[in-house]
């Protein structure tokens, strides 16, 4: 926001005169929020009394009579007056992190696990450099798919429908950035190419792949694709319903860049054009990383957006961490505490959707001020 | 020149590929024995689904499956839509009050819903109402509703259909009170609408008070009791039902408060300043000042979520809710016309998703300042 000032010159808000700052009270600033008017006090004391009971119940419940451990069976758990079933995750986490890899390879489970949490940790920091990332989070995605397939350096040979867990939703998660931020790009520039039936191409694939839902598209990637494809081009499942994400994430990505690209002034590529860089060269080296820094912080939407939609994978009956533990408390013995079991994932995807999102909201923060350094 | 020969390249490759997906298309059909053509739709199913808003039975045709699946779908999209901007907009509300109770419980909210999966909340929800008490021993709120592991037993109209009508009513007369308004503007943009509120209200509450009036103005509801081993009264919604309608609006509730919240931070804080100088009071500042000016910011956005909550409903495949999407997966196996079937569900879903869309352009060219 802008104040004009008298003068007529515009000056950002922080820049503008403002009184000297009160002295600051905090107790006293939210006395004042929770005890200012009879309203706000009848609110905060409803309110809080509400939030203490329910703060009250839910840590009995989830802490206090909680069963943490049942060595003997889920028979721990029943006994009257127990809380939360927690001892139902110590016993069913091979098949809710793993799926139905093989118990004795899973220490490969464990290796991708580290590997991809090791290097988000190090892609937080602006110290490295953006190449050195995407270079590391290649070489982790072929390394992750050479963990999970095995038959080389003596590991056995697992196929993909024995992938599952959370590996495989890292995985999914993977090759949907890595397939559909190129696609994305690529049919961004289509829509605003100047050859009017390859941009009219481009949009039609952009605008049906956003009218129909995520399942639509997955089942025609794994359902339709294998009948209009002679029988020797056929892939397994897995890779169809990926094409399928990817499609469905780079309809979305497209979207969002195309709104980067429109916010570069024309004057970046005339500029360009005027210095006598060739199209690639303008391209790649001036339209593009601004396009793609603008669209950032809404591309990170979408990106968590993909992550939570690896679980449609459990719909067509594969094991995605979803689908994991679906199957995992089927066990008649610990089906009657599958929401301790649904909470642990819900806790899970909490976590790392946050994490992506807070550091979607910090690129925000990031280029908001480089925007206000810019003079805007 | 280069340009067009690029393009007829790219024409006669796209063709090629239609071609001779067409072919193998073919090909394997013929080698599976299959037929194909639309004549099935006439057809009985021989299937049935669970319990949904409408419902079918195995002797009707496809053609009513399908149509079945639509209503559904329309049905529990609608009730989710209302029932997530309702919410959206109270947790929005909430988020931005100075007293950090009700704003740490909206952004707690928020948090916790954008950041999980729909699918699983969904799951959750169909798994929680599993756990809960037979309807024997079912927990009671208040007297008037229960949930049991049957469901949420709530009380109901006795003359459903009469309830219907009225609600569709209620929407051709606020699709109407739209139209009405927008005519006018254009006839006459000066006009100013003093009466406009007797309008409003004679337009939205008009047409169902009518037809409730038409159909004898039925008054008996029916409250739900809690018998030796079963409920009597009021009506059930299905644990498939609740978990698919929880998991869509409260999911995207958590969208739309966000939505709220940005619309109106971003009424320009100048506005409020100088509604305040001139003597505006708290209520005038809101519903004059901040409401119209933040509609125009939350409308695109609002009609996205839409959107996206009607496309998820299909979500309900995993709960077994008989909506568009469960219902063809299922005709899809038993008529084995996956081409066909597929298409007729795409179709359907981008007519919706198109319908919604323009829908909430127009509403937007509404709200929108008429001279621009």
């Amino acid at each position: 926001m802008t104040h004009i000032l008298t003068s007529g010159i515009e000056l950002p808000a922080s820049d503008a005169i403002r009184p000297p700052p009160a002295q600051e009270n905090r107790v006293r600033a939210l006395t004042g929020a929770l005890f200012g008017s009879t309203f706000s006090t009848l609110i905060t004391l409803i309110g809080g009394a509400l939030l203490l009971v329910f703060a009250w119940f839910a840590l009995k419940w989830a802490i206090v009579d909680a069963v943490w451990t049942a060595p003997g069976g889920s028979a721990a758990c029943a006994k009257p007056g127990a809380g939360a079933c927690w001892a139902v995750i110590g016993a069913k986490y091979p098949v809710i992190l793993f799926g139905a890899f093989p118990y004795a390879e899973q220490w490969r489970g464990v290796v991708l696990i580290a590997l991809w949490l090791v290097w988000a940790g190090v892609s937080i920091f602006r110290r490295v450099p953006a190449l050195t990332k995407i270079i590391g989070w290649i070489a982790i995605f072929i390394v992750s798919i050479i963990l999970m397939r095995g038959g080389i350096f003596g590991m056995t040979y697992v196929g993909t429908d024995q992938w599952g867990g959370l590996p495989l939703s890292f995985m999914i998660f993977g090759g949907t950035i890595a397939g559909g931020l190129p696609l994305g790009i690529l049919l961004a520039l289509g829509r605003r190419s100047r050859l009017p039936i390859f941009s009219a191409l481009c949009t039609a694939v952009i605008e049906v792949t956003r009218g129909f839902p995520l399942l639509v598209v997955l089942f025609f990637a794994a359902l339709i694709m294998p009948l209009f494809l002679p029988p020797q081009l056929n892939v397994d499942k897995l890779v169809r319903a990926e094409i399928g994400m990817i499609i469905f994430f780079a309809a979305y990505a497209a979207e969002t860049i195309r709104g980067g690209l429109q916010t570069l002034p024309l004057g970046q590529d005339e500029a360009a054009q005027a210095l006598g860089l060739s199209y690639r060269q303008r391209l790649l080296k001036v339209i593009l990383p601004q396009a793609i820094a603008s669209a950032l912080p809404s591309l990170f939407n979408d990106i968590v957006r993909s992550f939570k939609n690896t679980t449609f994978f459990a719909i067509l009956g594969l094991w995605d961490i979803l689908g994991a533990t679906k199957s995992a408390l089927q066990d008649p013995e610990w089906v009657k505490y599958s929401i301790e079991g649904y909470l642990f994932v819900f806790l899970l995807y909490f976590v790392i959707c946050s994490g992506l999102s807070l550091y979607g909201r910090s690129l925000e923060r990031e280029s908001l001020s480089r925007l206000r350094r810019a003079g805007k | 020149m280069r340009a067009l020969l690029w393009q007829i390249a790219l024409v006669a490759t796209v063709i090629w590929m239609i071609v001779w997906m067409g072919l193998n298309a073919r090909a394997a059909l013929e080698a599976q024995g299959m037929t194909s053509g639309f004549g099935f739709l006439t057809t009985s199913t021989s299937f049935s689904m669970g319990a949904g808003f409408f419902n079918f039975t195995p002797s009707d045709s496809y053609l009513k499956a399908f149509a079945v699946g639509v209503g559904n779908t329309l049905v529990m999209s609608a009730a989710s839509i209302v029932t997530a901007t309702l919410l959206g907009g109270v947790i929005g509300a909430m988020s931005l009050a100075k007293n950090p109770i009700p704003s740490g419980v909206a952004q707690a909210y928020v948090y916790l819903f954008r950041n999980t999966p729909q699918l699983l909340q969904i799951v959750f929800w169909y798994t929680a109402f599993a756990a809960m008490p037979v309807a024997r021993e079912a927990i009671s709120l208040g007297g008037a509703a229960f949930v049991s592991n049957r469901g949420l037993t709530v009380p109901a109209p006795i003359d459903g259909k009469t309830a219907g009508l009225s609600a569709l009513a209620l929407i051709l007369g606020l699709l109407a009170l739209l139209i009405l308004r927008h005519t006018a503007r254009s006839f006459a943009p000066e006009a100013r609408w003093p009466k406009s509120v007797i309008v409003a209200a004679l337009c939205a509450l008009g047409p169902p008070l009518a037809v409730w009036a038409l159909r004898g103005a039925p008054m008996e509801w029916s409250i739900p009791s809690l018998g030796r081993f079963n409920f009597s009264g009021g009506v059930t919604l299905p644990p498939e039902f609740t978990a698919i309608y929880f998991g869509l609006s409260f999911y995207i509730a958590a969208f739309i408060a966000e939505i709220v919240r940005g619309g109106i931070q971003g009424v320009d804080a100048g506005q409020i300043e100088a509604a305040r100088t001139i003597g505006l009071t708290e209520s005038q500042t809101m519903f004059r000042i901040i409401v119209p000016q933040a509609l125009r910011m939350i409308i695109p956005p609002l009609t996205a979520q839409f959107i996206s909550l009607l496309k998820n409903s299909s979500l309900g495949v995993a709960v077994g809710y008989p909506e568009l999407f469960s219902i063809s997966n299922t005709a899809l196996t038993y008529s084995g016309r996956t081409i066909e079937v597929l298409t007729i569900m795409a179709l359907i879903y981008l007519a919706l998703s198109l319908a919604i869309g323009a829908a909430g352009a127009a509403f937007n060219r509404f709200v929108q300042y008429p001279s621009r």
